[in-house]
């Protein structure tokens, strides 16, 4: 018995930039709940938050600022590119984007080599015997909000790969942009978060 | 029915034949009538075991010392039976099973906003499912916390916390996704001529819901990962050793989980509110203070989390805050009860299985209601904070307020979801069983509470023996009477007479497609022409 349903060919770019935007309302309250932490603990010690902070490279810091909003201009570009149907200048562009990313990674992946190098990890008895706890509780929230923030940033490039490979293979173009607007929007929050990051760790002091 | 038609529209969603066949066909639809019901044979199979533990529980206490259990598998017990209750059955309850199932044909749609990713909702669900039950099976112990993974005691245990905590994020995740995608389905699918003050109740509460969800769980989803982190590298975020500070993780755990009281209770008002016009025939009063009060009892529920904490440990100027808005968030849902009271006045009542469900719902609602006002008096809960009367509040609300509007919601729409009729005497047989049994379940908790049981101990003193006695005698006539309603349930949807369209004279347009419903719900999308709104007897 033949029971064929005709799907109907259902697009509707408002309704999915309606959920990625509630998505992202997640996402800001999931790291709504560390900063809340942050300030929580930051008000109870803040000499040693003072100390701590002084410990952080503050040039790394900012080179990693600039370079994620360079890459936040490339994935806005991209998607005004896209929109023109300039396949070849988009497909530039997100590449450009995810190199960026990448960069970001590598700088950080450096910055916490040298941490643990110094002994200052979670759980380390190092830590334990010479810092004081205000310390402890700075680099405990500086190693989860970062790294949270470093698996974000994966999240993000996997997104724009995958709206890399549909932009190829045509099945994402000027007509139907949401992939690429969304893979965007979800790259804007991931920029967004570390702007905040990197004052609270790295410059208030 | 036309099985062998070949035109599409006819056939039913049960009976559709795709791309794969039997059990394959199942678990790869995206058609949100089969969605709904994947949760519904998944959360009946967890419901089972987490009634089995609450029974077990119950028999310990039949008697003073140890009756069949240490304590510590006590402890095993009321940890594993809250977190599948509450993460894996109350929460996600109404909206996934009725929810799905029912919300786009209510708006006039064809499936939810975003199918692939309300079947990914499933998977992610039974994904923690399977974690929060893996440590039960293997490790060293099971979790013994309770279900709200108190610090610092959950990174302290040597039990198998982890996949626990794990499982428990993934199921708030699960519920994320739902949430988002009812959001996005009212706002965008809503057929012609549906404004939003013609919208079906039960449609309103999930909306309520989804934002909940939305805007609450990811606090707890941070917590949770956090105790984890706590365990695995010991961070010092709740680590008083470290400077970390437990009772900021019952803020954070209470911020989420407050909420989610009214995540669980608001698609249950919804259901209740669906039910009392239909077997009243008669308008519902007060359509509008419904709504607002809906949206109201969504907003100010986020208020209250404090309340949970009278006793750990904050200033005096929180306390009357939190136990001032714990009062103020009771008038919302009072006002539901005196709109469902005053539909059913002058109204011409059917009394059926699915009313039966509804009026013992605001019965046991309002006995949990009123004994939450109780605990959320400043100097009475300093007396009855951990003692027995907290579970019985609870239970009277969260099972007796989604319980009873879940088991209500199953015998209104199951004809529609099955396509055939129940015996309604086997259904009111089971009813008045779990009616009598619940209440004797959980109503001595509340003198034995007073007079100072206090809660998760698995002995007691003498003189609580005689209302212990009657609670676990109430708790096996409750779980006789749920075996009556699940086996007539069971043999109806084999053998059960054909359903109507429309078998209880419903205004809502579930009650406009065939029973059980075609594969796309519509021929065409509808559209909506009723003046008045959706209860127009």
């Amino acid at each position: 018995m033949s029971q064929v349903i005709h799907h109907e060919d259902h697009y509707d770019a408002e309704g999915s930039k309606i959920g990625m935007w509630l998505f992202i309302f997640t996402e800001l309250l999931l790291f709504g709940g560390l900063f809340l932490i942050y300030s929580v603990y930051r008000y109870k010690n803040p000499d040693a938050f003072h100390l701590a902070a002084q410990e952080l490279d503050t040039t790394i810091g900012a080179i990693n600022t600039v370079i994620l909003l360079i890459s936040s201009m490339t994935i806005a570009m991209s998607t005004t590119a896209l929109q023109k149907g300039q396949k070849k200048i988009t497909l530039l562009l997100m590449v450009t984007t995810v190199v960026l990313g990448i960069v970001f990674l590598v700088n950080k992946y450096f910055e916490w080599g040298l941490k643990f190098e110094h002994g200052i990890f979670p759980g380390s008895e190092h830590m334990k015997t010479t810092l004081s706890q205000g310390e402890i509780l700075f680099f405990g929230l500086y190693f989860v909000m970062t790294g949270l923030h470093a698996l974000h940033i994966l999240i993000g490039l996997v997104l724009i790969l995958v709206a890399y490979y549909r932009i190829t293979n045509g099945t994402v173009h000027a007509n139907r942009p949401s992939l690429l607007e969304n893979a965007g929007l979800y790259w804007h929050l991931v920029d967004l978060i570390w702007i905040f990051l990197f004052p609270l760790f790295y410059l208030i002091h | 029915m036309q099985v062998s038609s070949p035109i599409s529209q006819q056939v039913s969603y049960l009976e559709y034949q795709g791309k794969y066949k039997g059990l394959l066909g199942w678990i790869t639809s995206t058609d949100h009538k089969r969605i709904a019901l994947l949760y519904m044979f998944s959360m009946m199979v967890l419901f089972i075991v987490g009634a089995l533990l609450g029974l077990g529980m119950k028999l310990e206490l039949i008697a003073p010392g140890k009756t069949v259990m240490e304590a510590q598998t006590y402890n095993a017990f009321f940890t594993v039976h809250g977190v599948i209750m509450i993460f894996m059955i109350v929460i996600p309850g109404l909206p996934a099973v009725f929810g799905n199932f029912l919300l786009p044909i209510m708006i006039g749609a064809k499936d939810v906003a975003f199918p692939k990713l309300n079947l990914i909702s499933w998977y992610v669900y039974i994904l923690g499912a399977i974690l929060v039950i893996s440590s039960v099976l293997f490790g060293d112990g099971t979790p013994d916390t309770g279900w709200t993974f108190y610090a610092p005691y959950s990174f302290k245990t040597g039990t198998n916390m982890l996949p626990a905590i794990f499982g428990a994020f993934v199921l708030g995740f699960s519920s994320v996704l739902t949430g988002l995608n009812f959001i996005v389905t009212i706002h965008r699918l809503r057929a012609p001529g549906m404004t939003w003050s013609k919208l079906p109740l039960f449609p309103w509460t999930l909306y309520g819901t989804g934002w909940i969800q939305l805007l609450a769980t990811p606090i707890v989803g941070i917590t949770l990962i956090l105790v984890a982190l706590e365990r695995i590298f010991g961070i010092g975020v709740f680590d008083p050793a470290l400077g970390g500070d437990p009772i900021l993780y019952q803020h954070l755990f209470w911020i989420y989980s407050h909420p989610a009281v009214y995540i669980m209770i608001l698609p249950a008002m919804g259901a209740i509110s669906e039910i009392i016009p239909t077997f009243s025939q008669k308008h519902i009063f007060g359509y509008k203070a419904i709504v607002v009060s809906t949206l109201a009892i969504a907003f100010v529920g986020y208020f209250v989390w404090g309340h949970h904490m009278f006793t750990a440990g904050m200033s005096n100027t929180s306390q009357y805050a939190f136990s001032i808005l714990t009062f103020l968030v009771a008038i919302p849902s009072a006002i539901k009860v005196f709109n469902w009271v005053s539909t059913m006045y002058k109204g011409s009542i059917n009394v059926q299985t699915p009313f039966y469900w509804a009026v013992s719902f605001i019965f046991v609602f309002m006995i949990g209601g009123l004994s939450g006002l109780v605990l959320g008096a400043l100097t009475a809960n300093v007396y009855l904070h951990d003692t027995a009367f907290v579970v019985a509040h609870f239970h009277f609300i969260v099972f007796g307020g989604t319980g009873y509007a879940f088991f209500a919601a199953l015998h209104y729409w199951f004809p529609k979801m099955f396509g055939r009729m129940y015996d309604p005497k086997w259904a009111n047989t089971g009813w008045v069983l779990f009616f009598i049994g619940f209440l004797a379940l959980y109503g001595p908790m509340f003198y034995l509470g007073m007079m100072g049981m206090p809660r998760r101990y698995y002995d007691y003193l003498e003189q609580f023996h005689s209302a212990n006695i009657l609670s676990t005698l109430g708790s096996w006539v409750m779980v006789f009477g749920l075996v009556v309603i699940f086996v007539n349930l069971f043999r109806s949807a084999r053998n059960g007479a054909p359903a109507p369209v429309n078998p209880w004279n419903g205004k809502t347009w579930e009650w406009t497609v065939p029973s059980p419903p075609p594969v796309e719900n519509f021929d065409r999308i509808p559209e909506y022409k009723e003046k008045e709104g959706p209860y127009e007897y």
